[in-house]
């Protein structure tokens, strides 16, 4: 309870607000709540997810003028007006994402400038929408025959509104989706190969940051009672973003700091600037700009987490986990089944050529491994294998199924789980939540639930069932401590549980006793010989010779993309073209 | 619409196409190199443009002070840091960049009363303010994050857009300026007259373009940058500074820019917010070509700059939402044709 206390004297404070304060401050703290609102989209799509956009303030605007035009032109309810605002915006949001998402980074920004700008002319110059004087005599919003005429009375709404995109903002982040959400910065090809569908997840946050927009514009249209298109231009859109980031770009009340403390600055900088320069003008930008930069370099996280450190009170962290009922598995393929089929793979990159005249099999209840030189061009057929990268040429199947064109989301969706090479992992998030990533496929529970915690039962379950791979693997004892702080061998084990939690028949393993002591891998090689047992096919990338010939059936070796030699581990060892290529050649 | 028209048009949107091109080469240049989207490219246009207004007004350009503000306080930053360091050797240098140059061309300025010389007098010391901005931006701005997200350094980029804007409105003014022409010979051909000014920007983006083209051939600092573009750690293992490459790169583009803001002056009437929307529309040029191909990059601009002249005429309100809607073609072309998932970092 006691981590609770600021949260609760924060709310008597802001309920008892219109009581006390006069009405200066209200107008005030309405605005500060408005631009929180659109504060808190980009807290989602920029902190949490990696991505940018300066065009929130034309979404604002979206929904200011369908509720301003639909309710003066055609004297429409102003709950239809927020319908179509909605409906407007999500039809544009899904567009520019569509556009965008696919590409590089920087792309949705650029996009979101132009169009930022392109709405802004549009306002301007269409007659409908009165130009650039803008629409007047909006009606007063009414609940149930009470009248929010007078800002006093706005404000509830507005933070209402605000409070509960605030919660369900966190519950999102707090859930299957959202531990999706948080791997698209610097974990986007690792949640592909875990079965997140990374350009679904970033066109959905987009949309939401958009949807909160269009909502805090329909609130401002009805508490203003006019619009125009000043307040939804570029500049604007910027600053909604100068909000997020000087706040604190990943934390949701991050939001609620950053539009106070700049709506309250900008009000204080227009009242002085201008009486230091001698001449009026939008001065305050200079100060924003620079203070934006400091930000950037001194304090990439911006003011909330300098705010909490202030206040001695810890927050409460998740300690437990529920024991519930296993999630369903699949049913294993029969031992000696194949389960993969490589044929006469090739793969180029431009004149380089990584594979050629690759085959293999991996079966059910074997342990295949692939060997040779460093360089050889086993990372690349890996990759192909797991569809992060396509073959130029060649034939893979999966289960019997030719699967060279899918992408890595789809090999997971069929049982394929694999580790990488360089260990793909979310160092700030618990070792607990970087396995559920592994589970995504396995949860169905969207967005909407998740916002409402109406699926705790289900993420419980995905939440055991990390549990119950991490006690597998070894690595019961650090459920709750960030992947991070683990040493390399140990978060190579994170990866396996990781793999595991996809529920797969096929398990892809790149070099994982790298960095492992001896007593450690003894333990590997012991769990992989018990999944073996349970009939899992696993085909293994490794240089430790002495792990790979006591655990490996068959052993496959690679030199200069091609494969040199194939058999048990015996044969292998004794092949004089394998020595060759391992000790160089007897003259 | 009938041909003379459509001749005049078309000349006003080569004309316009040529600035945006060059503005475009800057802003692949920059991006290439620093991995910067650099919005504020724009703000080097109005800056040279007006700081050559302020000139031939009898005025003292604000940026002058900008850039002795700028030059002491990278001095102020680079002493303690080479205090700390205990690197003497560096307070040379410091004190020629960031302080002599500076104050020399402020000397120079205020002891000439530029009003008074011949243009190519007031061109010279116009660019001799607006080019050192560029480096010295880098420096402030740009340097203790050159390592961060493209992501962080376009945020980085609209901050120093809005603060330049912001000391634009400062020095300059919310009237708007133009200059007078370099020239103000008429040529006819045909139905076609076609204006000395004309020529001069056309001219001046040729000798431009090829100058750049030479320089990222045959010289060996072109080089330098053009292998920082490439792989930066690689760079930087043989040798090249990535601080030296991004500073150069600045001082490029600010030289771009304020060159193409003196060159357009005397046409249109540049504002102290003008420079963002034509930055802008070399932006949408650079985006055609992918933010990597310097003949695509002018090749869009041309096509920018001819359909801003021409849906001027027919659809004149409406001719920056036409501009911009531009890139969605390009955005459609561009994701339809990626498939792989990118690693961002």
């Amino acid at each position: 309870m006691k981590q609770r206390i600021p949260l609760l004297v924060f709310l008597a404070v802001l309920a008892l607000g219109p009581q006390l304060l006069p009405e200066f401050y209200i107008t005030l703290l309405n605005y500060i709540g408005l631009y929180s609102i659109v504060a808190l989209g980009l807290v989602l799509l920029t902190g949490v997810g990696g991505l940018t956009s300066f065009g929130q303030a034309a979404f604002v605007g979206l929904g200011a003028y369908a509720t301003g035009y639909l309710t003066t032109a055609h004297e429409l309810s102003p709950w239809l007006g927020l319908l179509a605002g909605l409906g407007v915006t999500a039809a544009v949001a899904l567009v520019l994402g569509f556009l965008t998402l696919r590409l590089s980074g920087h792309y949705l920004p650029l996009g979101t400038i132009a169009w930022g700008i392109s709405l802004y002319f549009l306002f301007g110059n269409l007659e409908f929408l009165g130009g650039h004087t803008g629409l007047t005599g909006i009606p007063v919003l009414e609940f149930f025959g009470l009248k929010l005429s007078t800002g006093r009375e706005f404000y509830y709404l507005i933070w209402v509104v605000l409070l509960g995109a605030v919660l369900a903002t966190q519950n999102l982040l707090d859930s299957r989706e959202g531990r999706a959400i948080r791997a698209l910065k610097g974990g986007g090809l690792m949640a592909e190969s875990m079965g997140v569908d990374t350009a679904r997840t970033k066109t959905i946050i987009f949309l939401i940051a958009a949807l909160f927009a269009c909502v805090s514009g329909w609130l401002y249209a009805h508490l203003q009672r006019f619009v125009n298109p000043t307040p939804f231009g570029l500049h604007i859109g910027i600053e909604y973003l100068f909000m997020a980031v000087v706040g604190g770009a990943a934390h949701v009340w991050g939001a609620l700091v950053g539009a106070g403390v700049l709506t309250i600055l900008k009000q204080w900088l227009q009242d002085i600037l201008p009486k230091i320069f001698g001449q009026s003008g939008n001065f305050e930008v200079i100060f924003f700009g620079i203070m934006l930069i400091l930000v950037l370099q001194r304090a990439r996280d911006g003011l909330w987490p300098w705010l909490v450190r202030l206040v001695p009170v810890k927050a409460k962290q998740q300690r437990t986990v529920a024991e519930t009922e296993p999630l369903p598995c699949r049913q294993m393929p029969a031992a000696g089944t194949v389960l993969l089929e490589v044929k006469d793979a090739r793969k180029q990159f431009g004149g380089l050529v990584a594979n050629d005249n690759m085959s293999l099999t991996v079966k059910a209840g074997e342990v295949m491994a692939l060997i040779g030189p460093n360089g050889a061009g086993k990372s690349t057929m890996f990759n192909c294998i797991s569809g992060v990268d396509t073959l130029t040429s060649g034939e893979i199947r999966f289960l019997g199924e030719r699967t060279e064109t899918l992408v890595s989301r789809e090999m997971a969706r069929r049982g394929m789980g694999r580790t990488f090479q360089h260990v793909r992992l979310l160092p700030t998030m618990s070792v607990l939540e970087n396995v559920a990533i592994g589970a995504h496929l396995r949860g169905a529970k969207g967005v909407l639930s998740s916002s409402l915690h109406l699926e705790r039962a289900e993420e419980a379950r995905l939440l055991s069932e990390a549990r119950r791979q991490l006690e597998r693997v070894g690595l019961g004892e650090h459920l709750f401590d960030e992947a991070g702080s683990l040493p390399l061998g140990q978060q190579r084990i994170l990866e396996i549980a990781r793999a595991l939690c996809v529920d797969p028949c096929l398990l892809l393993l790149d070099e994982p006793a790298a960095g492992l002591r001896y007593l450690e891998k003894q333990a590997l090689a012991e769990l992989l010989r018990k999944l073996r047992a349970q009939g899992m096919g696993i085909l293994l990338v490794e240089h430790d010779m002495d792990f790979v010939m006591g655990l490996a059936d068959r052993v496959v070796v690679m030199e200069f993309g091609e494969k040199i030699s194939e058999g048990l581990p015996e044969e292998v060892q004794k092949d004089p073209i394998v020595l060759e290529a391992y000790l160089g050649g007897v003259e | 619409m009938d041909l003379q028209i459509a001749l005049l048009l078309g000349q006003d949107g080569i004309v316009n196409g040529a600035i945006y091109a060059l503005l475009a080469l800057a802003l692949v240049l920059v991006f290439a190199v620093t991995r910067v989207i650099f919005i504020p490219q724009g703000e080097f246009v109005a800056y040279g443009a007006l700081t050559l207004a302020a000139f031939q007004a009898g005025k003292t350009p604000g940026t002058l002070w900008l850039l002795l503000g700028a030059g002491a306080l990278v001095a102020l930053i680079d002493t303690v840091m080479a205090l700390r360091a205990g690197s003497m050797g560096r307070l040379k240098r410091i004190a020629l960049w960031d302080l002599a140059l500076p104050a020399a061309i402020a000397g120079l300025v205020l002891w000439l009363e530029p009003g008074r010389l011949p243009l190519w007098a007031q061109v010279t010391l116009a660019l001799a303010i607006v080019i050192p901005l560029g480096p010295l931006i880098y420096r402030l701005a740009y340097q203790p994050l050159a390592e961060a997200s493209v992501l962080v350094l376009l945020i980085v980029s609209v901050a120093v857009h809005l603060t330049l804007v912001g000391l634009g409105l400062l020095f300059f003014g919310a009237e708007g300026s133009r200059t007078t022409p370099f020239s103000e010979a008429q040529f006819n051909l045909g139905m076609l007259t076609v204006n000395g000014q004309t020529l001069w920007v056309l001219g001046a983006s040729v000798v431009l373009i090829v100058g750049l083209y030479l320089f990222f051939g045959r010289t060996l600092y072109g080089k330098a940058l053009r292998a920082t573009a490439i792989n930066r750690v690689g760079a930087r293992l043989m040798g090249i500074s990535t601080t030296m490459a991004g500073k150069l790169s600045f001082t490029l583009a600010a030289g771009i820019g304020a060159l193409s803001g003196i060159l357009i002056a005397p046409i249109t009437t540049v504002y102290y917010d003008t420079g963002f929307l034509v930055g802008l529309k070399g932006f949408v040029a650079a985006i055609i070509a992918g933010l990597v191909s310097y003949p695509l990059a002018a090749a869009g601009a041309i096509l920018v700059g001819l359909l801003e002249a021409f849906s001027s005429f027919w659809a004149s309100a409406f001719k920056e939402v036409i501009v911009f809607t531009l890139i969605i073609p390009v955005l459609v072309w561009r994701s339809l044709t990626s498939h792989h998932v990118e690693e961002e970092e």
